[in-house]
């Protein structure tokens, strides 16, 4: 949208304030000078843009003048961040005007000791033919088995989470259509976890309300993150509610920003929150019984597996649940099951007594999790830990809300999965999931990494997360008979092939690669380092910084043999070979680096955590010659179709029969409808993901957006800012969200059995007996109220539609049960297994015993840097507030090292060791662990060695082992020492 | 009714959008600094820093304080100032570029260390207030950058009483050194605090006094006016510093903040 200043005066409400301002001060202030209106110095504001950082997804107004950002800041009108913007956000204008930034394409030729410098053309053509000779020479058509797999493992791509949805969608569609089964982006390494733990807790993975919700909230949780660091404008949110009175605790092995303004600090060691959240748990259990009154047992009993009868066969014994293979490290899962009826349906004691039941299964597991020992593992406090526990139960009581905030510090362990688990089960137990202040919130954490991954940018999902066909589905029948699933798929295959893909050829399914195991990060960079992989597209990521055991990639990245990387600035990835410490010459990998544009310089819609899907507008041209991603995929996908049809190859009908007519230079519009899909018989847009149809007149690039962008026009770039039903700030005019607008999920739970909300001051949706409708949000799931023989909430959880507080699709238990972390400086206290019986391991990953490495190692994030900073530490106004890496180290461990602030130290793992600098601060304390004084320090992880801002890496440190439902790496604990430098 | 800030200590996250705010709409270039043991950075206000957040640590408390030029009624810059460049705009305080000749008697005057002057123009400088925003209707950069309404902008009357209202409440919540600042201080400030802390503890004066080099200024000023002599060179110096001044407004356009 297009502001001129009157209208964004206007639009802000504070043209008539001026008015009234321009006039003489009261006498006794007349001594001043009488204040003159001066005229504005620069513009303030002309388009609109999406903040590229994080997920909330704060708007912005981009101001130009003589073709150069002037001015940017936060959108007056933007009902999220309303104006304001964190550091990063604030220092967006110095992406557009750096002059670090890449404007050429640059070339760098095996053991060459410098770039080149080379056109597009050039470029465009040598990486195509790169490709199309990698793909072809590598080509696997069938697989051991004999069956066709039409796919390549010998190229990956990497990336990303800051492209425009139209481009990841490019990229997917492109790379999918090529064969490529190494497609993997940040969001594995990120929050991978929580989305499996959502997943099997509630039926989706992604953040369940809104951060504008999180003013609804009486009691907010942050665990596991850094609210006010990684999502500042949430805060302004968290602080609406404590202004109302809400409660803000923090659960966090450091004292951060977030903690300076919680009610309760609650400090716990770092990877101990299963063993703190199950005290939670159980305090609430207990509680439970002596005060039913004050929980809301109608919604457990209703709309959870409370009532269902498990497996009698299920046991849990020392640490291990049935069912547990030693030799293959893994669970056969057949015990974990309900038991079933004749109907096919679980058998149920509502009374909640039956020994069997979910609820009495609970009671027994959480029992062992009493404060003494929650308080001995963890290192809380007992009276802190009881005051938080009492804190968040009131939040149990129909009418009271609880929020829980987290990011990626919840994720980031080989238990990362059970700790959301964890989180999952307290807010069930509590009622907080579907109502207004309630929720789990913070899933994904860039600004479109959640938008991105649903195009596909992960292995194992295709464009709207519909799963990656296997060797064993050779037929679309094979992949989905029927059912919502063949539809979307169809569809999809209609967008990507159109006219070629018919009935008579199963819509071109053939042509798809099939995939015939895991290729998540972790095992990717061990397939590069094993020569497997010959060649990697990177957009926008920076594996170099940002995976564990990072040095093992930085030498992996040598065994390619070329490697393209797109992005705005020279990241350590791409400039590998001259890193610090290794000759050039002897590094064989050809490298190309094409400059990318910015969110400033280009179209298109992001999908923040929320689910939000927002429009961005180009405000300026790029640099030089740097290009957006949309116009780079299409040269490169137009490129290789030419190849392919001039001289064939493997498979060359997926390529060369794929549509790709969007234009020269492509339109993004065209794209985004393309993803929203047609009526084919009537050439219309499609209004709603329900339209979408089996038989081939239907196309859907990604079904989840359908809808987004209609006949009505781009939904996304809606601007409307009333706060819509009900008042609690949904604004259902306001962008798009999905799906079909629905903006807190689950919120069918929100309502009593007859669709009455359970918090009248607060409802979210409510059954309307008259007109036989739902009122308010759109409901999730359209059936009426149960009592008018409707559906249960938690719609994806079929056939039952109840929410799971016993998950039995998880590879690592279904009820979450502490572990320490793979390095630990304590045994564990819960059971004879030290750490997750399922974790996945890599052999070339050194482990660190507790003698050589004493002290507790965690990472985290700041507000001031993105991610590896590949961004920020370019950008000199956030380097002037955050300048060098450091360490925190308590004030104890200094003391014991002599040690003081501002020194230079050596830290150390088992992986190798980084200096940085010291900073000694109170915020960080030993914890006493069962008798014995365990250190503790904590570093960001936004560095490297290129940038305006250069430092030592501490994912350089990182142990490469994972939690084995998603492959997330365990950065947020390893065992290190430390010395004065 | 004259305009004021309101900054709530008790909602400050210690994020320094609004450093990052003020740097972008006043051009103002990035300073080198180091880690020191701290997050707070720059170290200092200065010529090209004219807001910080000044952060306290101790246990189990982190507190932050944006600092900046108060724009005190009683402006001791004003007072001390020989050529009349510091002077009142209504509520605020503005030392005139074109008018300052860089004796930096403001810098030495000042109670809260806001006033800086650095080479190569050596003029005092610091926070505007950002006049031109708030004359067109604007908040300030800083104010409207802040995301959790730390820094509120409006009539000076309004801030005071809502400020009042969020003492008490701090008070009845446990903060009972919640006070506010500037309400009376120099005559009342333009930037208010709402504290959780005596003043001397987040770095600000208990009882802020007036310079009193007044019959200073007024002597340097009588000279300065007194002789043509005098005249001649300021006039060549002004006329210099214009010159400098298109220079620079010249570059910013060229390369900002590269």
């Amino acid at each position: 949208m297009e502001l001129s200043r009157r209208d964004f005066l206007k639009l802000s409400g504070l043209g008539a304030g001026a008015l009234l301002f321009y006039r003489p001060f009261d006498r006794e202030t007349a001594l001043a000078k009488t204040l003159k209106r001066a005229p504005l110095h620069k513009k303030v504001g002309e388009k609109t843009t999406i903040c590229p950082y994080c997920g909330v997804g704060c708007g912005a107004i981009v101001a130009v003048e003589g073709g150069k950002v002037v001015n940017i800041e936060g959108d007056p009108d933007h009902p999220i961040n309303r104006g304001s913007l964190c550091p990063k956000g604030m220092s967006l204008s110095s992406v557009a005007n750096n002059k670090r930034r890449m404007t050429k394409v640059l070339y760098r030729a095996p053991g060459a000791t410098v770039w080149e410098e080379k056109t597009w053309d050039w470029a465009i053509e040598q990486i195509a033919r790169k490709i199309k000779q990698t793909r072809d020479s590598n080509w696997i058509e069938r697989d051991a088995e004999g069956r066709e797999v039409n796919r390549v493992e010998a190229i990956a791509s990497l990336g990303s989470v800051f492209p425009n949805n139209e481009e990841a969608y490019l990229m997917s569609k492109l790379q999918r259509a090529l064969g490529l089964v190494w497609i993997e982006n940040e969001a594995r390494i990120c929050v991978s976890s929580a989305v499996a733990a959502n997943t099997a807790t509630f039926g989706r993975g992604p953040m369940t309300n809104s951060w504008i919700d999180l003013g609804n909230s009486d009691c907010i949780m942050v665990i596991g993150g850094n609210a006010a660091e990684t999502f500042p404008n949430a805060f302004k949110w968290i602080m609406k509610a404590k202004e109302k009175g809400a409660k803000l605790i923090h659960v966090d092995p450091r004292f951060t920003r977030t903690s300076a303004k919680a009610d309760i600090y609650l400090r716990i060691r770092t990877g101990t929150d299963v063993a703190l959240v199950n005290g939670m748990i159980k305090y609430v259990l207990d509680d439970m019984e002596r005060n039913p009154e004050k929980y809301n047992m109608e919604y457990l009993r209703e709309y959870t597996d409370a009532s269902f009868l498990v497996d009698p066969r299920f046991e849990f014994k020392d640490g291990l649940f049935s069912g547990y293979d030693s030799a293959k490290r893994a669970y056969d899962k057949s015990t974990w099951k309900y038991q079933l009826d004749e109907k096919g349906k679980p058998k149920m004691d509502k009374s909640l007594q039956d020994p069997q039941c979910v609820f009495q299964l609970l009671k027994k597991h959480f029992s062992r999790y009493d404060v003494d020992t929650v308080c001995k593992i963890t290192g809380a406090s007992k009276d802190v830990f009881l005051k938080a526990c009492q804190t968040f139960a009131a939040t149990g009581a129909k009418g009271r809300a609880g929020a829980i905030v987290l990011s990626s510090g919840a994720c980031e362990y080989t238990h990362g999965t059970q700790n959301v688990r964890a989180y999952g089960i307290l807010q069930l137990l509590l009622g907080n999931i579907g109502i207004a202040g309630g929720g789990i919130n913070g899933v994904a954490g860039a600004a479109n990494g959640l938008g991105c991954s649903l195009q596909g940018r992960l292995f194992h999902w295709f464009p709207g997360a519909l799963p990656t066909p296997q060797a064993n589905q050779q037929t679309l029948d094979e992949y989905a008979k029927t059912g919502a699933l063949r539809s979307r798929m169809v569809s999809l295959l209609k967008a990507w092939y159109g006219d070629n893909a018919t009935s008579a050829n199963d819509y071109g399914y053939k042509w798809l690669p099939k995939r015939g195991g895991v290729h998540s990060f972790v095992l990717l960079c061990d397939a590069m380092h094993e020569g497997k992989i010959k060649g990697l597209i990177c957009w926008g990521m920076n594996p170099a910084v940002s995976a564990p055991h990072s040095g093992r990639v930085q030498e992996a990245l040598g065994k390619l043999d070329w490697l393209v990387v797109i992005d705005l600035w020279e990241t350590e990835t791409a400039a590998f070979w001259k890193r610090p410490g290794v000759d050039p010459r002897g590094i064989k990998t050809e490298v190309f680096l094409l400059p990318a544009a910015s969110s400033l310089e280009k179209e298109g819609s992001v999908c923040s955590s929320a689910r939000w899907l927002q429009w961005r507008y180009k405000a300026i041209d790029p640099p030089g010659e740097a290009k957006a991603d949309l116009w780079i995929i299409t040269k490169l996908a137009l490129k290789l179709k030419e190849l392919y049809s001039k001289e064939g190859g493997p498979n060359a009908e997926a390529i060369t029969k794929l549509t790709w007519d969007y234009g020269d230079p492509p339109d993004v519009h065209r794209v985004a409808r393309e993803i929203n899909g047609y009526d084919l018989k009537t050439g219309k847009l499609l209004s709603s993901l329900t339209l979408l149809k089996a038989d081939g007149t239907t196309s859907s690039g990604n079904w989840i957006f359908c809808g987004s962008y209609t006949e009505e026009g781009n939904l996304a770039a809606r601007r409307d800012p009333s706060p819509g039903p009900f008042n609690i700030g949904l604004y259902p005019r306001w962008a798009w969200v999905w799906p079909l607008n629905r903006r807190i999920w689950y919120n069918r739970a929100s309502v009593d059995l007859n669709g009455n909300p359970w918090d009248p001051r607060r409802p979210v949706i409510k059954w309307d007996p008259l007109s036989k409708k739902w009122l308010g949000d759109s409901p999730d799931g359209g059936a009426p109220p149960i009592a008018y023989g409707g559906g249960y909430p938690f719609i994806m959880k079929k056939p039952h539609g109840r929410a799971c507080l016993f998950a039995s699709e998880l590879a690592d238990g279904p009820l979450p049960e502490h572990y320490e972390t793979w390095e630990s400086p304590v045994k564990n206290l819960m059971s004879s297994q030290q750490s997750n019986p399922v974790l996945k391991l890599w052999e070339a990953s050194p482990k660190g015993t507790v003698d050589k490495y004493p002290i507790q190692a965690t990472t985290f994030r700041l507000v001031e840097h993105m991610h590896t900073g590949s961004f920020t530490r370019n950008l000199p106004w956030l380097v002037e507030l955050q300048p060098e890496m450091f360490v925190e180290i308590s004030q104890e461990l200094a003391a014991e090292k002599g040690i003081r602030s501002g020194d230079k130290i050596v830290v150390e793992s088992a992986r190798g060791k980084i200096v940085a600098v010291a900073l000694v601060t109170k915020r960080l304390r030993p914890f006493s662990i069962n008798g014995r004084l365990i250190h503790q320090v904590a570093m960001p992880w936004s560095w490297g060695y290129k940038g305006l801002s250069k430092g030592s890496s501490a994912n350089f440190l990182t142990p490469c082992v994972a939690d084995a439902n998603t492959g997330i790496p365990e950065f947020r604990s390893f065992l290190c020492d430390i010395r004065k430098a | 009714m004259p305009k004021a800030m309101l900054i709530d200590t008790s909602k400050c996250i210690g994020c320094r959008a609004c450093q990052v705010a003020c740097k972008q709409w006043h051009d103002l270039p990035a300073e080198h600094t180091e880690q020191r043991g701290t997050y707070e950075n720059p170290p200092e206000l200065s010529a090209s820093t004219w807001t910080r957040v000044l952060f306290f640590e101790d246990y189990g408390e982190w507190l932050f304080r944006k600092h900046q030029c108060m724009h005190c009624a009683e402006a001791s810059c004003v007072k001390v100032c020989p050529t009349g460049a510091a002077h009142k705009e209504g509520p605020f305080t503005i030392i005139d570029q074109e008018w300052c000749i860089g004796c930096g008697y403001c810098v030495e005057a000042c109670p809260f260390g806001a006033v800086h002057r650095e080479p190569p123009r050596g003029t005092a400088r610091k926070c505007v207030f950002c006049i031109d925003r708030v004359t067109n209707g604007l908040k300030p950069a800083c104010a409207t950058a802040c995301p959790t309404g730390a820094i509120q902008f409006g009539e000076r009357g309004d801030l005071i009483a809502y400020a009042h209202r969020r003492v008490a409440e701090l008070v009845a919540s446990g903060y009972s050194q919640a006070r506010l600042y500037g309400e009376k201080e120099l005559g009342g400030l333009a930037q208010m605090y709402i504290l959780t802390k005596p003043p001397s503890e987040v770095g600000l004066p208990e009882e802020p006094q007036v310079a009193t080099s007044t019959v200073l200024a007024q002597w340097l000023g009588g000279i300065i006016t007194a002789g043509a002599m005098a005249a001649l060179p300021f006039w060549l110096l002004f006329r210099r510093r214009r010159e400098l001044l298109e220079e620079e407004k010249h570059s910013k356009l060229g390369g900002r903040n590269d």
